[in-house]
């Protein structure tokens, strides 16, 4: 029995020792199961300490100061929660944040549709199915920094083959869809990309969760006489849901804090119409070099991230608790 | 051993010995080894070339860390701030001298120069203002002034020369299709060319600089605010910038850069700077072509547009008759966390000599020496020459101060927010711009 007051850690320590090898564990002479396992553990535990933990504190720590990292010999002092205040009354941050759940909410919608209706598609088990499957997971393997350059050229007004198709559906010339510089088109620019690029994981997660529903429950419902809309609505849906939820889960948390495609199609332009609240973090922390204030605003965004992804998933468990 | 092969075997030795001593020494002297830190560019290309006679008479090899414009600053003030040893020179933007200074980046040359009888007198004034002193003003230098430059503009004369473009272009505007001396000219000619049909192809008016990430939109618009009245703060009151950065003046001037912005530049130049112009230049997109003077010695080569076909003018005039042109450039500096500062110092020493200087210029750099420049046969010595000098006469540069990033990041949003994403008035940008450089100086202290 494990004992309920030990710690997380303990219980981990004590799992590792009782699934090492005796073999193992004789040969280690002079060395309980414990201080083997925690040997085992040690070094991992030490890197994610080094690499997370401590950066983490250290940031929280400079959070409170007025510490610039391009002004090394100036004295650092402490500014209380002054950054904080900063970072909560200024207008341009409540913009970028919007625009940052705009993204979001957008993203994720299309996404999930998009995802979910291609997983449908795809477990009907078609002829040269897998060949398809194939071909639509091909964008979420390219890196974003290749998409994301290639979509710039897609997107000029000139000589893109977006603007071109575009035109010649639509019949508006060219030279007029600005995608990448129009107040308007720009948000959306970077919402196709993104739908175009990780669709294809949704519905990754959404074929596997499909793919997991029993045939019988199918031909239960079809003895019953329901119909294809009340077993899509009755059976697939709902025992789909966790696989959804745990894909919205994995892209919003993704697209919250989006960057690199944002960086490389917009910048955050034209003006801030594209400056998500990761663009805004960079250009404070390395741009503007105000150490302090911007790990102020990484912590709100790291509580903001956590604390949604928290409840989220407390809802998710109680979806696949039902 | 008998005397015969002893006396053999010394006198080998001996030679050894006589051959190797050199080879060491001369290992030893070509072992020492300089890294100058700049962009990557065409100038830097240049520099290579010239670097080659300073490694034949010092016997110091050269090495060169060039890094693209995007990453230059973030690159090279990283490694400036983290006391790094890679740069022994650093050719830094003009913009870094406070901070670098302040911070102790750099090392003073003022010794260095009295030492070596170098005197900044012999460079031209806004580029000793601009790449070396700190603070403004005083007689304390950080850098030699290096590499001129300066925002100017191109265009193509084969278009400007064509008598039916000039017909109909005297027809609508009254006035001959030549270089513009004023900025309400360059609109009209910009307009003019606006979608117009040249040469079977589609042209448009002009190019100007629109980036939003680094510098871009500052160094165009303030380009064009500085002839229109814009002052960075009142003369006799330091940081005092309400009615100066925001005046009458300034409004006008960053409502005609939108303007243009609007009317007369290619489609889909919302982030267009250096790189970007030379391109819609280049592949003849346009008419006009705002740009450092860097881009005229690569862009004056080229088979399709330089050549005959290319002309020059310094940046025009204001409505009240006003002319500025926004200062690019930089100066060399010794950093002051390398380890082989004397042979820095060398090579800084070398570059000033009015020879190098001369040849810096025939190779496409853009000399600061006064002997260079105001040579009598300079003018005549490229097609840009007296565009440039005339460029130079009237330049104006951004904030020097440590806390530059920050007053170049705000002016980047609020010039972009107005000119490209249209958001509010050219006042509200101008007031809010002047909002955020208080609350900079005031972090600063300086407020």
């Amino acid at each position: 029995m494990t004992d309920s007051k030990t710690s997380p850690l303990d219980r981990a320590v004590e799992a590792v020792a009782r699934s090492t090898h005796s073999k193992l564990v004789k040969r280690v002479t002079g060395l309980s199961d414990r201080m083997v396992a925690w040997l085992f553990i040690g070094p991992t535990m030490l890197l994610l300490l080094a690499i997370n933990i401590f950066p983490l504190f250290w940031a929280i720590g400079l959070s409170f100061t007025n510490y610039r990292a391009n002004r090394p010999n100036e004295p650092v002092e402490g500014v209380g929660l002054r950054n904080y205040e900063r970072i909560l009354t200024d207008p341009d941050i409540w913009i970028a944040m919007q625009t940052t759940a705009n993204f979001v909410f957008w993203t994720i919608l299309l996404q999930t549709v998009i995802g979910f209706g291609l997983a449908y598609l795809i477990d009907r088990k078609f002829r040269g199915h897998a060949f398809w499957t194939t071909i639509i997971l091909v964008p979420m393997m390219l890196s974003p920094a290749v998409v994301g350059n290639f979509w710039r050229f897609l997107y000029e007004p000139q000589i893109g083959l977006f603007a071109y198709a575009v035109s010649f559906v639509s019949g508006i010339p060219p030279t007029e869809i600005e995608m990448l510089s129009n107040v308007a088109l720009a948000p959306w620019s970077i919402i196709i990309v993104d739908t175009w690029m990780w669709s294809p994981y949704v519905m990754l997660i959404c074929l596997a969760g499909l793919r997991s529903i029993p045939d019988y429950i199918y031909e239960a419902a079809e003895v019953d006489r329901a119909s294809p809309i009340r077993q899509f609505l009755s059976i697939t849906l709902p025992m789909a849901l966790p696989f959804i939820m745990l894909a919205i889960l994995f892209r919003g948390i993704e697209n919250f804090k989006m960057f690199d495609m944002v960086n490389l199609l917009t910048g955050g332009g034209p003006g801030s119409t594209t400056e998500v609240a990761s663009i805004t973090l960079k250009r404070e922390a390395f741009e503007k070099w105000r150490t302090g204030y911007s790990s102020a605003f990484a912590i709100i965004l790291f509580v903001a991230v956590f604390g949604l992804a928290n409840i989220y998933v407390k809802a998710l468990n109680r979806v696949k608790q039902r | 051993m008998t005397k015969t092969l002893r006396a053999a075997f010394a006198g080998v030795s001996l030679l050894s010995a006589l051959t190797v001593v050199p080879l060491v020494s001369v290992t030893a002297a070509q072992a020492e080894e300089l890294t100058l830190c700049w962009a990557a560019w065409d100038p830097a290309n240049a520099l290579v070339e010239l670097s080659k006679d300073f490694t034949t008479e010092s016997g110091i090899d050269m090495k060169f860390e060039f890094v693209p414009w995007t990453n230059y600053a973030d690159r090279f003030l990283n490694e400036l701030n983290a006391k790094g040893q890679l740069c022994d020179l650093i050719i830094g933007d003009s913009q870094w001298i406070g901070g670098s200074a302040e911070n102790g980046h750099y090392i003073k040359l003022n010794d260095f120069f009295a030492a070596e009888g170098i005197t900044m007198d012999d460079f031209v004034p806004a580029t000793v203002t601009g790449y070396s002193e700190w603070p403004k003003g005083t007689p304390n230098y950080w850098a030699l002034p290096a590499m001129g430059d300066v925002v100017g503009w191109t265009y193509r004369k084969d278009w400007f020369e064509k008598p039916e473009l000039q017909a109909e272009f005297k027809e609508k505007y009254g006035w001959d299709l030549a270089a513009p001396t004023t900025f309400e000219q360059l609109k009209q000619i910009a307009e003019f060319f606006q979608g117009r049909e040249v040469d079977g192809k589609t042209v448009y008016g002009a190019s100007i600089y629109t980036e939003r990430g680094s510098e871009g939109i500052t160094m165009g618009a303030m380009d064009v605010l500085y002839s229109y009245g814009f002052k960075y703060d009142n003369p006799d009151k330091p940081y005092d910038m309400n009615g100066f950065v925001n005046s009458d003046g300034a409004v006008a001037g960053l409502e005609f850069y939108k303007s243009l912005y609007d009317c007369c530049t290619p489609p889909g130049a919302a982030n267009s700077y250096m790189g970007e112009g030379v391109d819609a230049f280049k592949s003849g997109q346009v008419a006009m072509h705002m740009n450092f003077a860097f881009t005229w010695p690569g862009l004056q080569k080229d088979e399709a547009v330089g050549g005959d076909k290319i002309g020059y003018f310094a940046n025009p005039a204001g409505p009240g008759g006003d002319k500025f042109a926004q200062l690019g450039g930089q100066g060399i500096s010794v950093v002051a966390y390398s380890s082989k500062q004397e042979a820095a110092l060398k090579y800084i020493k070398w570059f000033a000599n009015p020879a190098v200087q001369a040849k810096w210029w025939s190779l496409g750099g853009f000399s600061c020496l006064k002997a260079v420049v105001e040579d009598p046969g300079f003018a005549a010595t490229q097609p840009y020459a007296q565009t440039f000098l005339d460029s130079m006469a009237i330049v104006k540069d951004f904030w020097a101060e440590p806390a530059y990033a920050s007053l170049l990041q705000a002016s980047q949003k609020r010039l972009h927010d107005y000119v490209v994403a249209g958001n509010g008035t050219a006042k509200e940008a101008l007031d809010a711009l002047v909002a955020d450089w208080t609350e900079t100086f005031e972090d600063e202290g300086k407020l």
